[in-house]
């Protein structure tokens, strides 16, 4: 058994509060730590991505209890793929934040920071239902404080809403968790996968309940319509580099849909059928389209971002409702081009703010290097967008060719292509508002063109554009890597096999305690 | 028993939606309290309820009470507690710094709030 699976939660959480109690009046102490703590993160990501991608399923009993009745983590492709992803984000997020001094606003920006990151990477690799809870809690409470940094009575009014939304969404997430635990006596993962599928289908009120509830909770998550509505104020008030990690966390929601309903609740179970294709897809393809019509009503830049990632995380949602290897692949390719292409626009709207009065989308005078930010916001913009060459256009391609045999194909295509063509006159709209239509202002003389951002700072969007970029160049291997991810999601019983049948210490009764 | 419990749950629920659909802070983070109260019970009942039943192995003794349940609402309490706590500070500076306590955005005041936040953050 090896231990690296636990190190991406243990790693932050050691750091988080080495920093708040040795660290803590040292700024640049702070940034060299958690700038650390991220890069051995990633390596430790990437080996245990290596370790799963000849689709080994690496497990770790807690404390070496078997499950059920232990609390299991589980590394397998997609799992570890997602880590690695959270990763390699929070490393150009965090080095935006330090280029741009977001992280010196307020106190504990870097320890806040790294437990963000713990409570994703566990709610990533855990493989019990109340440890994702748990999980989700770790990461909640971390972007509360994340979300309010640097204060301001906007962002405090924003966070006012961001909080009370998640509490209720964990209140029903506990709410699942009990009635899922009445019907079936467990919340392990791969536990309740054998035991629901047992359950016949005349008693199913229960589980039908636990199901619906779980999809809301996790659809909170994921911004879907109509839950999304926490998700445009709180993004657009959250500091720059919050809102760019705050892409992954949509992203967690969606992570949990595709595992928790390819395991527990598969497609072909008769007491959740129709919960995909009668009701997510139906509200995937609203997100999507309400998401593309904020971004062309949007008056701010941020808002503008934060409606193009609810209708990103449409289209990810219609590729996981489509249900199918192909649909799922899709999704995945998809959740990473996403991530990366929010997270930048995200950081280029702060380097717009830096030498404007505020984001709102009017002319006003040009902003210190405005050629290279509006060269970054178009290469963006074009990725959200989905066009050619970048990898938004393969992943919207993915998604079409997957929805070709669903029943509601001409629906998901229309949409799925006028929507590409409204958010390009949205993001055009703004983007020649925002850096041509400023030549047209007259500039203050002694004003001059303000603070130019800090090297680093474009350097971190620069590299997310790169990364975009290798997703692309990369985009057989990955898809090729997503599609043998979607295929070991489908045939969960080597996952299920190996959680429920590694003896721990309680299989071995006549050498323990009790 | 079991019709006690339930209407208990079922109050304690309706009262908190009641209250969560409150436009003020206040009553909101009161309705969430109840919510969580709710769900703190009805996590306890998803173990079946029992009387006088131990939840620990002991000899001589056939009817148990489920022990995870009783794990799990302890879980549930400190995180809601801690939470309710974190969105009372932050519901409380939000209504020191702007002296209005209205969870929604009220478009009038809008453009009054966004200059306040470019002043605090350029």
């Amino acid at each position: 058994m090896t231990h690296w699976i636990v190190a991406p939660i243990i790693l932050p959480a050691l750091v988080a509060p080495f920093i708040v109690l040795a660290a803590r009046y040292h700024i640049g102490i702070q940034r060299v730590l958690s700038v650390a703590g991220v890069v051995a993160l990633i390596a430790v990501a990437a080996s245990l991505a290596w370790q799963a991608a000849d689709s080994t399923t690496t497990l770790y009993q807690m404390g070496d209890w078997a499950a059920p009745f232990g609390i299991v983590l589980v590394a397998d492709r997609l799992s570890t793929m997602m880590v690695l992803l959270t990763s390699v984000l929070a490393l150009f997020v965090l080095l935006y934040a330090i280029g741009s001094g977001w992280d010196d606003r307020g106190r504990h920006f870097h320890a806040l920071f790294q437990f963000q990151l713990m409570g994703i990477m566990g709610a990533f690799l855990t493989g019990d239902l109340f440890n994702l809870f748990v999980f989700f809690e770790v990461l909640l409470i971390a972007s509360y404080g994340l979300m309010i940094h640097a204060g301001g009575n906007a962002r405090l009014k924003a966070g006012v809403q961001y909080v009370l939304f998640n509490l209720i969404g964990s209140t029903l997430f506990l709410f699942a968790l009990g009635s899922l635990y009445a019907e079936t006596g467990t919340l392990n993962m791969a536990d309740l996968a054998q035991r629901v599928a047992l359950i016949g289908p005349e008693e199913t009120v229960g589980i039908r309940v636990a199901a619906v509830l779980l999809l809301l909770v996790f659809a909170i998550k994921a911004a879907l319509v109509p839950l999304h509505f926490w998700l445009p104020s709180s993004y657009s008030e959250a500091p720059a580099p919050v809102a760019a990690l705050f892409a992954i966390m949509t992203k967690v929601g969606a992570y949990a849909i595709i595992r928790v309903y390819t395991m527990v609740f598969p497609p072909e179970l008769e007491s959740t059928a129709g919960l995909f294709d009668v009701w997510l897809l139906p509200a995937a393809l609203v997100s999507l389209a309400l998401g593309i019509m904020g971004v062309l009503a949007a008056k701010k830049l941020d808002r503008l971002v934060a409606f193009s990632v609810i209708g990103s995380m449409g289209m990810v949602m219609i590729s996981i409702s489509l249900f199918t290897p192909e649909g799922i692949a899709a999704a995945l390719y998809y959740i990473v081009h996403s991530t990366l292409a929010g997270a930048a626009l995200f950081l280029i709207s702060d380097l717009v703010r830096t030498g404007r009065a505020n984001l709102d989308l009017t002319p006003q005078p040009v902003i210190a290097g405005n050629a290279l930010t509006a060269g970054l916001y178009f290469a963006a913009a074009i990725a959200m967008a989905g066009l050619p060459p970048f990898s938004g256009f393969l992943g919207k391609l993915l998604v079409l060719d997957a929805a070709y045999d669903s029943a509601l194909m001409i629906w998901i295509w229309a949409i799925v292509l006028s929507s590409g063509l409204i958010s390009i006159l949205g993001f055009a709209r703004a983007g020649s508002i925002l850096f041509w239509k400023a030549h047209s202002v007259e500039t203050d003389e002694d004003r001059g063109l303000g603070v130019r951002p800090a090297a680093l700072s474009y350097a971190a969007v620069g590299g997310l554009i790169t990364l975009l970029a290798a997703h692309t160049i990369f985009a057989g291997q990955v898809h090729g890597y997503t599609t043998k991810m979607a295929a070991q999601l489908f045939s969960p019983e080597p996952y299920i096999s190996q959680v429920l049948e590694t003896p721990g210490k309680l299989s071995k009764p006549q050498e323990g305690d009790h | 028993m079991e019709l006690l419990v339930a209407s208990a749950i079922g109050v304690l629920t309706a009262g908190g939606i009641y209250l969560t659909l409150r436009l003020r802070t206040f009553p909101v983070i009161l309705g969430i309290s109840l919510l969580t109260y709710a769900v703190n019970v009805f996590l306890f009942t998803s173990g079946r309820l029992t009387i006088g039943a131990p939840p620990i192995l002991q000899d001589g003794i056939d009817a148990y009470a489920d022990p995870l349940p009783q794990a799990l609402v302890l879980t549930a309490i400190v995180i809601s507690f801690g939470m309710t706590a974190v969105v009372v500070m932050i519901g409380l500076g939000a209504f020191l710094g702007s002296d209005d306590d209205h969870v929604d955005d009220l478009p009038g005041e809008r453009s009054q709030t966004d200059e306040s936040a470019s002043e605090g953050t350029s």
